[in-house]
């Protein structure tokens, strides 16, 4: 736990050897510590998921969350970045993989790294974090309810992307998943689905869904926050990455 | 959830936009998903947007799905008291 950080913008090699934008942060003291990229929800790379990356910094770790619009929309405001980004149809998913891939290897080239790197993300970026694992090499990976891991969409959904079932088999690293009950996508029929197909490839894994919580549960600047469903949360995934990470 | 979901609409119009400036656009985009600003878990958001002036040249607005369609209602309530002469 250090609560002294360092937080900056950088840039770093992304999918295909593109310059992509970055957030760094990174606790006070040469390490050896573990690293963390944070993939950001759908509406970009914002205010609260730069303080979600601070936070990672204060539980140890160097914390690297990529700016998935930043192709899109260089230098523009996260919220104008996100509206264009959703406009050109979104973040493709071999994209998303090689940027993770590059924010992973930026970390652990950092002089502090122990060469090991988790990830995490909400929402959109809790699909995304499955995906990323189960396309690179990391060592934690943790999905915030991310939707369309599993499940079929509804009838006449006109989908921009699809589920991950037939990637789950090679899914490298531990993952933590965690779901409100109330929630609708994924709702507890698929999140029970995920932790069956993950149980039958032998992937371990630890799933936690709590009953008075919807999505975005970890949103603080959103209704959707539920304090003890976050705080809690916040414990399992400080225990997770301690577990995985550390060392 | 994230919906995804995107619907893109061709305009020609002007909207009154970042610091104050009316600007020409022509670009709607329209998604129902998380807001941005507004107090609810998804909204109903539009973008009236011109694309060729950079990320910044928008005008949001993030309604929740009763209110999109009270829009939805007064538009086409305004549009069938126009003469059919004036709107083509």
């Amino acid at each position: 736990m250090s609560e002294t950080l360092s937080a900056r913008y950088v840039t770093f090699a992304g999918d295909g050897g593109d310059q992509v934008q970055g957030y760094l942060a990174s606790p006070e003291g040469g390490g050896p510590r573990g690293g963390v990229v944070v993939i950001h929800h759908l509406p970009g790379f914002d205010r609260a998921t730069k303080e979600i990356t601070r936070r990672f910094a204060v539980l140890g770790y160097d914390a690297l969350c990529p700016n998935l619009y930043w192709r899109e929309a260089p230098g523009a405001a996260p919220d104008d970045a996100a509206a264009t980004a959703r406009a050109a149809g979104g973040v493709p998913d071999e994209r998303l993989v090689g940027d993770v891939a590059g924010a992973a290897a930026a970390l652990r080239s950092l002089p502090a790294s122990n060469g090991r790197v988790g990830v995490i993300g909400y929402c959109s970026g809790g699909r995304q974090s499955v995906l990323a694992a189960c396309s690179l090499d990391l060592d934690a990976a943790v999905d915030c309810y991310g939707a369309f891991v599993t499940g079929t969409p509804p009838e006449g959904f006109p989908l921009q992307v699809g589920d991950l079932v037939d990637r789950l088999p090679g899914l490298r690293a531990p993952l933590l998943g965690l779901f409100g009950r109330q929630d609708s996508y994924p709702g507890p029929e698929q999140v029970a689905e995920l932790d069956a197909i993950l149980t039958g490839h032998g992937r371990p894994h630890e799933f936690h869904s709590y009953h008075d919580a919807g999505h975005a549960f970890f949103a603080v600047d959103r209704p959707s926050y539920r304090v003890a469903a976050a705080n809690d949360g916040w414990e399992r995934i400080a225990s997770f990455f301690a577990t995985h990470l550390g060392g | 959830m994230c919906t995804y979901l995107t619907v893109r609409s061709a305009l020609d119009g002007s909207a009154k936009g970042p610091g104050g400036a009316w600007f020409h656009v022509t670009d709607a985009t329209v998604s129902f998903d998380h807001p941005v600003h507004a107090m609810a878990e998804h909204t109903l958001n539009i973008d009236l947007a011109a694309p060729a002036d950079g990320p910044a040249a928008r005008v949001a607005v993030e309604l929740t799905a009763a209110s999109a369609r009270e829009l939805v209602a007064a538009i086409q309530a305004a549009l069938a008291a126009a003469p059919a002469a004036l709107i083509g």
